[in-house]
């Protein structure tokens, strides 16, 4: 690929060079990069010439201090006593800049950089030290090349200008291409017992199982469903986790039921779920909400206004429901605020009352509606007033 | 520590006045009184005296001769002095031609003629001990211990090093003699030097006790900044010559000087301190075996240089890295190796030594040379008698190697040192046989020092393994060091991967193309503020890629060459840059760092670089400072620009500054108004590329490599004009582009880069991600965006909430015949195209009032969907 061309002229040339592959999360970017380390290893010619990657991931090394630090750290620098590294962030600047000037192209070894989550280092300070990885890469040092590995496809926006100008605008670009049938082919694969499983028999018979299950149609509509929705591999890879989970010693070979539970788990609504869980009382506050979010249309709302709903509920139709006392209702609500079906707006503050605080509602009506569709003993009368629109109040 | 002194101090004129001008009112006087509060002496410093005159830099006075005092008109006493410069005042470059290691109290007469030579008065420190000696002559013992004395060899004009005319000679000379006779009498806390030599050996190693206590902590000084332990690590070499100073060891030494006519016994003692020696090398030795081979070679050759003072077991240790591997016919493990070594050197050591004792007595007449070997074999004696002190002695010969060396400690590489000593011998050939070698041993201790003073640094037992792998770096700070690579790198093989190295953009052209004018324009500012001895600030402006640094590079390597042909006078070149800073005040340590070589805290730094600007100073040279992104620098207060362009305009700073930033109306935008003012108005502002520029700037570099089509090169060139006219994205284009052939060539076999090729190079650069990161979502990605567009048309607001959203989502999916989704997977969507960048969405936890919205123009997205 380009990139192993690319890391392979900086070694065996000398050349400094800077790139940055972009793609979407779950695209293989690290996966890439790893495999193009690993290949560039295996070539006689570079592993000789001792390539040093500090790695360092946005996500660990949060500013350039911490960076700075980590890269003397990886490339056992002298100030480097154990694991600590000494001198003030001036002097670890000072003293980098100063290793990475003394080499020239032909004879320090080339040290390859890899950013991880390059688009968290733009957001340091002056971009420093991007800045001073791409000024070295520009000009005639140490060899130096500088990989970022990012998802962000406005990556360059971020850049400074004379940062950019400095960078080489090599961008690769990862995209999840592939159509279905190659999904398919990836599905078989990673189901696949590989060839050095010890139980033959086993593996021989899983395998058959495998071919099989990609070719039936309850399956294929699974990955279909969930090709559509992402063509992410590591989500495919969660709901092959989950279904083969269900796999015993009784229940030695996957099945089409075992897949379609799993995406079932895999893409159930997480909001829904937790208004099975509720009990009457609080889901009649969310429907009497529900009302509240139709009359004043999306309007925020407070306690006081949901609990009038609720009492006008009661006296007029509830035959099966007990009055509840307010501090009850009170509970039940604040209940329903921790489960973070409802949201402030703001802060609670000391001076206002809990009662006259301004709320929103995290769930929309379709979904209230499902959830009380499937909600076990719901008193008739609770579901014709969810169901019931404006006319009879 | 001298200025401190120098506050409490009191001029007054030392007699009457000699003569006196009526005319210019100016009197002259024949010495000056330095009375000092504090401790109630009087210093009376004359006429060819030598004397310390307060510099730049508080641990390093300048050294000079008084010629002249006078007092002006205005009552200022004024002195006219002849310099001496130290060997930290030469230019790193003309250092080599010296082609010798210049111990720290060498000077040089200086012959430079740019220097000022009248001063005030009040800046002289008091009076020292300058000795002229002959080219190749030995020093005599007593220099070695005193710090405030310095001898001279040679003259230096700015451009090479000259032996002293005879007549300066002995004008020095001269001058010496009278003052020792002077500070016989009018000195009361110093002792005379001018005694009879066995006294004044015996006195010098008594004083040393309490004098070198003032290099010490001078050394000291210098090295207390640095705390970090590796740091430690290294200091413990200067803290070792300080344990050094313990009167016992001292006076052992004084002790035992009396019985060193007993030299007869010499050759086995030196054999039972040799066996020593191997015993403490030799645990050293496995203990670091990684070590390069080089260094091997060295402490290998270390030990023998300790108590030997033998010529030739001298040369063969130092030889011994290029020679040994060769001659070595046994090749062992490194440690055989030593033993081996060891065993030669000790014949050799024997042999040399009965023969170097004769000679010695034979030859009392030339005393300088004798007594260093006396005092060596004295130690050698010592510390066969008593072992355990042994460590103590080689420490002694450490200091002594460490004063003598302390100059050439600043030389990091070790091969260069060793270069350097071989030259040594180059130079003095027609010397007498004993002269080169006792040079030598000062001159070449380095190792011995070494080892010497490793051992007692911590546990003897610890040490080798710690500190003997780091010692050959640089004591003062770190060589920062990427490791060599172990096979060299390839040199381009065809006509494409020629013509890419050349287009990189570290690739340093002959000449700047397309910037010549702009260069004859900096080069004349800079020039004549050279000329004038003046100071001023430029500011050069100009988008990124346009060739603002490298042209001012360019002008700055000119103005040097000028420099060195002696048609503008010296000076120093500094740069900073905004980009490689931390802060913006680190600037002043930078700068301080340059010109004077001390570490100290920002804020130390302006007060320093202060005073050195605005005084007047009699040797400063003028200096160049480069300030690049010079907006970096800014802060709130400013106070880091305002300085900087203060200094050019006082009156005595010799200050240029060039400033360089992207911004062309910067001063107006971002400084307050008194540092605008003080910029001052000389600006350039660097045009970005036009197409034609761009194609010379490439057709230039790819001088006769045959690789590029010249449409092609047209090609790029225009378009990049179009775009920014940012010269480094052209050579980036032009590379792409070669890689792309090459990929190409090895189907077919096309040898030069052509249109197609350009083409697809700058395709891949400025085609937007964008629509192709849609094109290659997957179908519910897709949908949403449809559902975000729906949504956006409907309620004329480029902003929605995912709840909005969810609703026409929906509704889309019954249309495509799809599954409805939860909210939950639309979420997801939302997240993961988020994290693409290709909307733009709150943060998670409002759920369903998240906001979204859309990243790009609705049309690209449109633009994207339909063509599915």
């Amino acid at each position: 690929r380009h990139l192993l061309e690319l890391l392979k002229r900086t070694t065996v040339h000398g050349e400094s060079n800077s790139a940055l592959v972009i793609g979407p999360r779950g695209s293989g970017k690290t996966a890439l990069l790893n495999h193009v380390l690993k290949d560039l290893r295996e070539m006689e010619q570079v592993r000789e010439n001792l390539l040093e990657n500090p790695f360092l991931s946005g996500l660990l090394q949060t500013n350039d201090k911490v960076a700075l630090k980590e890269i003397t750290r990886q490339l056992q620098l002298e100030n480097v006593v154990g694991d600590k590294v000494f001198g003030s962030f001036a002097e670890n600047l000072a003293f980098l800049l100063e290793a990475l000037r003394k080499g020239d192209r032909s004879s320090s070894c080339p040290i390859l950089f890899v950013l991880d989550e390059f688009d968290l280092f733009v957001h340091h300070k002056n971009q420093t030290l991007l800045y001073n990885l791409f000024d070295i890469s520009q000009s005639a040092q140490t060899p130096v090349t500088v990989i970022g590995l990012t998802c962000r496809q406005d990556i360059l926006e971020l850049l400074e200008k004379r940062v950019k100008s400095r960078f080489s605008h090599r961008q690769i670009y990862l995209m999840n291409s592939f159509d279905f049938k190659q999904y398919i082919k990836i599905f078989k694969k990673q189901l696949s017992l590989p060839a050095e499983f010890p139980d033959e028999s086993f593996a021989q018979k899983w395998n058959n199982n495998v071919q099989h299950l990609s070719e039936d149609k309850t399956v294929q509509d699974v990955l279909q469903n969930l090709f559509h929705h992402t063509k992410d591999l590591r989500s495919l890879h969660l709901l092959l986790m989950l279904a083969s989970s269900a796999v015993t010693v009784h229940h030695p070979l996957l099945t089409a039921a075992d897949l379609q539970e799993a995406s079932r788990q895999h893409s159930t609504d997480s909001k829904a779920n937790i208004v099975h869980g509720l009990s009457v009382l609080e889901i009649c506050l969310i429907i009497a909400m529900k009302h509240l979010n139709e009359v004043y249309d999306g309007e925020p709302f407070n306690f006081q206004m949901v609990y009038n709903e609720f009492q006008k509920f009661i006296q007029r139709k509830a035959h099966s429901m007990y009055n509840f006392e307010k501090p009850v209702v009170m509970k039940a609500f604040e209940h329903l605020l921790q489960l973070e079906l409802v949201q402030p707006l703001e802060r609670p503050s000391a001076r206002a009352q809990r009662e006259f605080l301004l709320m929103k509602l995290l769930l929309d009506s379709s979904q209230i509606m499902d959830a009380l569709q499937v909600y076990p003993n719901c008193p008739t009368d609770v579901k014709q007033w969810a169901a019931s629109s404006l006319s009879w109040l | 520590m001298n200025t401190r002194q120098q506050s409490k101090l009191i001029y007054s004129w030392y007699g009457k006045p000699l003569t006196s001008d009526r005319k210019l009112r100016t009197s002259q006087y024949k010495g000056i009184l330095i009375t000092s509060e504090s401790s109630k002496t009087e210093t009376c410093v004359q006429l060819g005296d030598f004397i310390l005159v307060e510099g730049v830099n508080a641990d390093q006075p300048y050294v000079a001769q008084l010629v002249d005092l006078y007092e002006d008109g205005a009552q200022h006493k004024r002195a006219v002095v002849q310099w001496f410069c130290r060997l930290e005042e030469i230019p790193q470059n003309k250092r080599k031609l010296l082609k010798r290691e210049i111990p720290a109290q060498e000077v040089f007469f200086d012959q430079v003629l740019g220097y000022d030579t009248d001063i005030a008065a009040e800046t002289i420190i008091k009076s020292i001990m300058v000795l002229p000696l002959h080219l190749g002559e030995e020093l005599p013992i007593m220099i070695l211990n005193k710090e405030q004395t310095f001898y001279v060899r040679q003259s230096w004009d700015g451009k090479c090093f000259k032996v002293l005319s005879p007549d300066t000679f002995s004008k020095l000379k001269e001058a010496n003699k009278k003052r020792g006779v002077i500070t016989n009498s009018s000195k009361a806390f110093t002792p005379s030097d001018i005694l009879t030599p066995v006294k004044k050996e015996t006195e010098s190693v008594v004083r040393s006790a309490t004098k070198p206590k003032n290099a010490d902590m001078e050394i000291e000084s210098k090295h207390s900044t640095s705390k970090s332990s590796l740091a430690k690590e290294r200091h413990s070499q200067r803290v070792a010559n300080n344990d050094i100073k313990t009167p016992t060891a001292r006076k052992k030494l004084e002790l035992n000087s009396p019985t060193r006519s007993k030299a007869k016994l010499l050759g086995c003692e030196v054999l039972g301190l040799l066996d020593d020696d191997c015993d403490a090398i030799a645990p050293l030795e496995p203990s670091a075996p990684k070590r390069k081979v080089k260094f091997t070679g060295e402490i290998l050759g270390s030990p023998p240089k300790i108590p030997c003072s033998s010529d030739k077991s001298k040369q063969t240790s130092e030889t011994a890295e290029p020679h040994q591997r060769s001659s070595d016919t046994i090749r062992l493990s490194p440690y055989a190796k030593v033993k081996d070594f060891h065993g030669k050197d000790r014949n050799l050591d024997e042999e040399d030594d009965i023969l170097l004792s004769l000679v010695g007595y034979q030859k009392p007449s030339s005393q300088m040379p004798v007594l260093t070997p006396r005092s060596r074999r004295t130690c050698a004696q010592k510390t066969s008698a008593l072992i355990a002190e042994q460590i103590s002695l080689l420490k002694s010969h450490g200091k002594l190697a460490a004063e003598e060396d302390f100059s050439s400690v600043s030389d990091s590489s070790y091969s260069s040192s060793s270069e350097e000593e071989e030259d040594d011998d180059d130079d003095v050939p027609c010397t007498p046989e004993k002269k080169p070698k006792s040079s030598k041993i000062f001159s070449t201790p380095k190792s011995s020092r070494k080892s010497a003073v490793h051992t007692p640094a911590k546990t003897p037992k610890k040490t080798p393994s710690q500190g003997t792998p780091r010692t050959p770096r640089t004591p003062r700070n770190a060589t920062p060091e990427i490791p060599r690579r172990v096979q060299a790198a390839q040199e381009p093989a065809s006509v494409l991967e020629e013509a890419r190295l050349r287009l990189h953009v570290s690739a340093i052209p002959e000449s700047l193309p397309c910037r010549e004018e702009e260069f004859q324009d900096i080069y004349n500012f800079v020039e004549s503020k050279l000329i004038d001895g003046t100071g001023g600030c430029m500011y050069i402006s100009g988008v990124p890629g346009t060739g603002k640094t490298a042209t001012v590079h360019e002008v700055i390597r000119c103005l040097q060459q000028a420099a060195e042909n002696e048609e503008l006078p010296p000076f120093q070149f500094v740069e900073i840059n905004g980009m490689k800073l931390t802060d913006p005040h680190q600037a002043y340590v930078q700068i301080l760092e340059f010109l004077t070589g001390q570490k100290v805290t920002a804020a130390h730094a302006a007060v320093l670089l202060a005073k050195l600007f605005s005084t007047p100073g009699p040797k400063r040279k003028a200096t160049v400072l480069i300030v690049d992104e010079l907006d970096l620098l800014w802060t709130r207060k400013q106070n880091v620009m305002y300085n900087l362009f203060d200094w050019p305009t006082q009156k005595h700073s010799k200050l240029i500054i060039l400033a360089i930033a992207n911004t062309m109306d910067l001063p107006e935008r971002i400084m307050m108004n008194r540092v605008a003012s003080r910029l001052g108005l000389t600006r350039m502002s660097f045009q970005p590329y036009t197409y034609k520029q761009l194609q010379q700037i490439v057709s230039s570099r790819l001088k006769g490599v045959k690789a590029f089509e010249e449409d092609a090169v047209q090609l790029v060139s225009r378009k990049v004009a179009a775009l920014s006219g940012d010269a480094r994205r052209c050579l980036d284009i032009c590379r792409r582009a070669t890689e792309i052939c090459e990929l190409a060539r090895q189907k077919r076999a096309p040898e030069i880069v052509r249109m197609a090729h350009v083409t697809e190079a700058i395709d891949e650069m400025f085609s937007s991600p964008y629509v192709n990161a849609i094109r290659n979502a997957s179908l519910h990605e897709q949908i949403i965006l449809k559902a975000i567009l729906a949504e956006f048309r409907r309620a004329g607001v480029e902003e929605a909430t995912v709840q909005q959203i969810y609703h026409h989502y929906v509704a889309l999916c019954r249309v495509e015949g799809l599954q409805s989704p939860t909210v939950s997977e639309v979420m997801a969507i939302c997240s993961r195209l988020g994290a693409c960048r290709l909307l733009l969405v709150e943060a998670s936890t409002k759920y369903l009032h998240m906001r979204v919205r859309l990243n790009l123009s609705q049309d690209d997205v449109i633009y994207a969907l339909r063509e599915e």
